[in-house]
This record gives structure tokens, C-alpha cells and sequence, in this order.
């Protein structure tokens, strides 16, 4: 019996995928067309999406949970990020960790009533609570310099958050959004290695199983929560730091429900699902914009992969890609065994 | 007292008594709980586990007030069961299943390897969903046993099986009081399993208890073979 053989097959994609992210982030910014300019920032909110994406992921792959608030606390993240930076004028670093607090806070506070109840009752809460949000930041704004407790200077006269001193410029903000991603779905992935990440999947095969075997699944399932409220508030502060500006125009309650598709699609039970995801939900839409095609193609295009997905791939894009690269990996150490 | 007592334990799902004022004590070894179906077998495996919650009586084990304890806690305090249907974690591998109930109980990893070589469970980093249904069974006793469990309750935990397969099983099963020193419940429906397992044994029947005693005495009382058998007894009608 080896359970490292396991550990060191999970490794071994970590470290694949690490290493791919590493190749994209250096690679990215020198390639023609996409590497600079409009598409490279385009690329970058793409990157800083697929954090929420894999919030959603983790959540609905890993322990059933559906939550269709994720855009919504991007929304929360971005709006404390700019309350802090205009209340401390603390390094953008700190005030980054403390968005992801106050959004672990808020996402695990809105969402424990349903909680107790069944799936559908937190899939119907959140998507209620991303309904409120959107309202609660069309009406407040997000801050921008200006007095009390919304800092929102509606005259116009606002000023904008400027990026960290280590990614001033497109090209190195690219690279900076791409490492703390990297960063923070290592710790995803750690996470989900260890001993909460066996919890929540013994909660996802089944309640009574989880009890039975000696875990609190509220307490569990509070963590996950927490996990990946904070995970989506680190996007929303990316998001703020990208532009200095944030327009609720950004956070409808319907984006929360496009990116819980494009999770579907892309895949929830691997992270590369999640990077996937994040392309799919903004940088594909984009694209095709400046190709001349209407952006809301991506609405049937998602429509219609979130049935074949649910029919036909439970596990996405990503579990399809790995499918392929397992066949293939099998075919050719055939071929090496054969020779 | 060493042991499982229940004490005057009802349980009602609206206006049906699933049980029915049961008082019952197991001291050690593999112990038997028969009855038709729907008797009360896995609800009072459910009043024990906390899934289900008694509207009267007690449960004490080893001397500890078990119903008052968090259904979670209760492994912590030697606890472990299997389900009717087995619920091995389809996403984690066999070794991470079992590994899951000692990291909850606070009991050594040593352990894990233990219980896995006692089932002789091979290649345990298989996942849960490449197991065949003997290996999930397998993985579902060594859940039960790692750590120190004190009671262990095995619910139908041969569904499914062939009869080798059964076979093996039943060796495990009666093997685990030695292995570990807990008392075992069992459930199951092959007599010839709970005879061949079990020294003591409880019938339930309508939520009620009709017998209790030596596996032989019970299985061959008439009111038993009436109730769960469906033999007609001419001679004991008056019963
Ligand atoms: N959750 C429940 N809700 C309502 N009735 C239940 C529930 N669980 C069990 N029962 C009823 O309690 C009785 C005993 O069931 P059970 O303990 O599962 O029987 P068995 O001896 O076959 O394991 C049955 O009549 C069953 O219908
Ligand atoms: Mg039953």
C-alpha cells in the first residue's frame, strides 16, 4: 500500500500547472497582440476572475454547495479595498489581506441561513444576495477619495487608487495579478490536499457519512465558506488595484450567474478548471467584441455548454483535457513498454 | 458498565412508533439485530449515531450518557458504524477514507495502515470510485475499526455481496472484537451470517422487542420464526 503514490500524482499536476503559469506569465506580456495594450488588460481581469471562479468551483465541486454570489463579493472585496486604501493609505499588500477578511466575513455571514437547509435554499439565497449587492453598489457607488462612510465623491472631482509599487505599469501588473493567482491557488490546492479538503469531500458523498465519521460538517462547511469568500475578496482587490476605479455597472447580480455557468463548462473539481473558467467568463466575451462578433453570443455559447456539461462532462473542459492527457500518457508509455 | 444498554428508547416519525420502548444490553463480542424489514433495526442504529433523535429513554456506553453527545463527538468517544448503504467517499482514495475517521478522532495514522492490512485491502491509494463493492465493504470495516472504537455498528455491511465474498466479511467481523476490543452490532438479514457471527442477539419487531438472548434459543423461539421467519407454528398459536 503506498497512499504517497497518490500524494506524489497530485504533486506532479501542481507542479505541471505551476510550471504552465509561470511559462504564461513571462511569455504573455512579449506576445504580439494580446501582450500589450487593451488585450493585455483584458487578459489580466481574466486572471483576476478565475480567483472567483475558483471559489465557485471549490465550492460546487468539491462540497455541492451552489453559490451564486461570487461576482457580488468580488463586489465587496473591491468596495473594502478602496475604503481602506482611502481610510489608511496602507500598502496595497495589507490592505489586500484585509478585503479578503471582511469579505470572508460578509460571504460566510449572508450565506449561513441557508446554510442548514437544502442546496437549492443557498443556491436561491445567494443568487438573492447578489441581487442586493448590486442594488446596495449601484446606490452607494464605490469609494473614491470622498467624505463619510462611503467615501464616494459624486461630483466627479474623485480620485483613483494607484497600483502597487511592484506592478505600476500594464506588462508588470500583469505579472503581479498573475503571481499573487498563482499564490493563492497553490494554497487552494494545499488546502484541498489536506485535511479540510478530505472533510469537504466526505460532506459532498454525504452527510450522515461525514458525521459518522467524527466531523463537524457545519464547522466544515463555515470554513468553506470563509475559504473562498476571502479567495473572491482578493480578486475584488486585484480588481480595484487594476483600474484605481471601480463602475457597479461591473457587478450585476446576472455576471454572478454567468460565472457559475462558465464553472460548469470549464469545470469544478480541478483549479485548472478554474483558470479556464476566469478566461471563459471574461477574456472569450472580449474577444470576440473585438473580433465584431456581439459579446451576448457568449450567452448561448454558454447556455449550451452548460447542458452539455451537466449531460455529458460533469467534470468540465478540465476534466476532458485531463481525460486526454491520461489517454495519451498511457498510449505512449504502451509504446515505451512495447519497445 | 462495560458496554451498550439501551434504556427505554422510543422513537416516533409522526404518528408511527419505528421504536417502541426498547430496553436492551450488549456486554462484548458480535452481537446480533434481527427483524423484518422496517422493524427498527437502522433507526435504532440512528438514535445511537445522534441522525435520529430518541423521544424518550437512554443510551449509555461504557457508562457514558451517549444521546447527550453531539452526533459528530460520538466517534471521538468510540463510535464507529457502517451504512445500509455504504458511503466510502467516491473522491478520496482508500487509504484518505480511512484516514479521514482517525484524523477526526484523534487517533494515531499507525492506525490507518493497521486497519487497512486487517482487511487485507491491497493498493490503497485506489480511489473510492475504482473500488470494487467487496473492496468498498472492506474500506467501510476498516473505517469502523481504526483508532479505538468501543462499539461498532455494522448495518446490512454484506448487501450486496456474493456468498465467498460474504464468507470473508463475516471472518473480519468476527475477528474485530479481538482486534480491537469493541463491542460489535451487527444487522443482517443471512441467518445463517448472524448465526455463524453472533453470540447474543436482539429481534426487533413493529419497533418492538419480542426476543432477547443466546443467538440458539432466540432463533429457534416460535414467536421469532412467526415474526421474522414466517413460519407458521401451530402448536405456539396461543402465544
Ligand atoms: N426518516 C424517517 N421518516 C419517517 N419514517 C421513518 C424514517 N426512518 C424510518 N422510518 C420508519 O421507521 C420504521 C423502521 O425503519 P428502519 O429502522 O429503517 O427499519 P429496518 O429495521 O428495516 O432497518 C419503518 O416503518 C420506517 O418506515
Ligand atoms: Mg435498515
Amino acid at each position: 500500500m503506498s497512499p504517497q503514490s497518490v500524494a506524489s500524482n497530485r504533486t506532479r499536476g501542481l507542479i505541471t500547472g505551476v510550471a504552465l503559469a509561470v511559462l504564461a506569465v513571462v511569455l504573455v506580456p512579449s506576445l504580439p497582440g494580446i501582450g500589450a495594450g487593451l488585450g493585455l488588460r483584458t487578459l489580466t481581469v481574466a486572471v483576476i476572475y478565475s480567483l472567483a471562479a475558483a471559489s465557485a468551483g471549490v465550492l460546487y465541486g468539491r462540497l455541492g454547495l451552489v453559490s451564486i454570489m461570487q461576482v457580488g463579493l468580488v463586489a465587496v472585496g473591491g468596495w473594502t479595498t478602496l475604503r481602506l486604501h482611502y481610510a489608511t493609505g496602507l500598502p496595497f499588500e495589507v490592505v489586500l489581506l484585509l478585503a479578503a477578511l471582511v469579505t470572508a466575513v460578509v460571504g460566510t455571514v449572508v450565506s449561513l441561513p441557508a446554510l442548514r437547509l437544502s442546496g437549492l435554499s443557498l443556491a436561491i439565497t445567494t443568487l438573492m444576495i447578489a441581487g442586493a449587492l448590486e442594488v446596495i453598489v449601484r446606490y452607494t457607488g464605490f469609494p473614491n477619495g470622498g467624505p463619510g462612510f462611503v467615501g464616494r465623491d459624486a461630483t466627479g472631482s474623485g480620485s483613483t487608487m494607484p497600483r502597487p509599487s511592484l506592478g505600476q505599469d500594464d506588462q508588470t501588473y500583469f505579472r503581479y495579478v498573475a503571481v499573487v493567482v498563482i499564490v493563492v491557488l497553490v494554497l487552494l490546492w494545499w488546502l484541498l490536499a489536506s485535511r479540510p479538503g478530505r472533510a469537504w469531500a466526505a460532506i459532498r458523498q454525504g452527510d450522515a457519512g461525514a458525521m459518522a465519521s467524527g466531523i463537524n460538517t457545519t464547522a466544515y462547511r463555515v470554513l468553506a465558506l470563509a475559504v473562498t469568500s476571502a479567495v473572491t475578496g482578493v480578486a475584488g482587490a486585484l480588481l480595484a488595484a487594476n483600474s484605481g476605479v471601480l463602475d457597479p455597472v461591473s457587478f450585476k447580480a446576472q455576471q454572478s450567474v454567468l460565472l457559475f455557468a462558465t464553472v460548469l463548462i470549464a469545470g469544478a473539481f480541478s483549479l485548472a478548471g478554474a483558470v479556464i473558467g476566469g478566461l471563459f467568463f471574461y477574456w472569450v466575451p472580449q474577444l470576440l467584441n473585438t473580433w465584431g462578433v456581439d459579446g451576448n453570443l457568449v450567452f448561448v455559447i454558454l447556455g449550451l455548454g452548460t447542458v452539455q456539461a451537466i449531460t455529458t462532462a460533469p467534470h468540465g473542459i478540465a476534466g476532458q483535457l485531463e481525460n486526454l492527457s491520461s489517454a495519451l500518457r498511457s498510449r505512449t508509455g504502451r509504446r515505451v513498454e512495447e519497445s | 458498565m462495560a458496554g451498550l444498554t439501551l434504556s427505554n428508547v422510543t422513537v416516533r416519525y409522526g404518528g408511527v412508533r419505528s421504536l417502541d420502548d426498547v430496553s436492551m444490553a450488549f456486554e462484548r463480542g458480535v452481537c446480533g439485530l434481527i427483524g423484518p424489514n422496517g422493524a427498527g433495526k437502522t433507526t435504532t442504529f440512528n438514535v445511537l449515531s445522534g441522525f435520529t433523535v430518541a423521544a424518550t429513554g437512554s443510551a449509555e456506553l461504557d457508562g457514558m450518557d451517549l444521546l447527550r453527545v453531539a452526533p459528530h463527538r460520538r466517534a471521538r468517544l468510540g463510535l464507529r458504524r457502517s451504512f445500509q448503504q455504504e458511503q466510502v467517499i467516491r473522491a478520496l482514495s482508500a487509504y484518505d477514507n480511512v484516514r479521514l475517521v482517525a484524523e477526526h478522532t484523534r487517533s494515531a495514522l499507525t492506525s490507518v495502515g493497521r486497519a487497512l492490512d486487517y482487511v487485507g485491502l491491497a493498493r490503497a491509494e485506489r480511489l473510492g470510485s475504482e473500488l470494487t463493492l467487496l473492496e468498498r465493504r472492506l474500506v467501510e470495516i476498516a473505517r469502523c475499526i481504526v483508532g479505538q472504537p468501543r462499539l461498532v455498528l455494522l448495518d446490512e455491511p454484506a448487501a450486496g455481496l456474493d456468498p465467498t465474498e460474504s464468507e470473508r466479511l463475516l471472518k473480519l467481523i468476527t475477528g474485530i472484537p479481538d482486534e480491537v476490543g469493541a463491542l460489535v452490532l451487527l444487522v443482517d438479514h443471512d441467518m445463517d451470517l448472524v448465526r455463524a457471527a453472533c453470540g447474543t442477539v436482539a429481534v426487533l419487531d413493529f419497533g418492538k422487542l419480542i426476543a432477547f438472548g443466546s443467538t440458539h434459543e432466540v432463533l429457534a423461539s416460535a414467536q421469532v420464526r412467526r415474526a421474522y421467519l414466517g413460519v407458521e407454528d401451530d402448536e405456539e398459536s396461543a402465544c
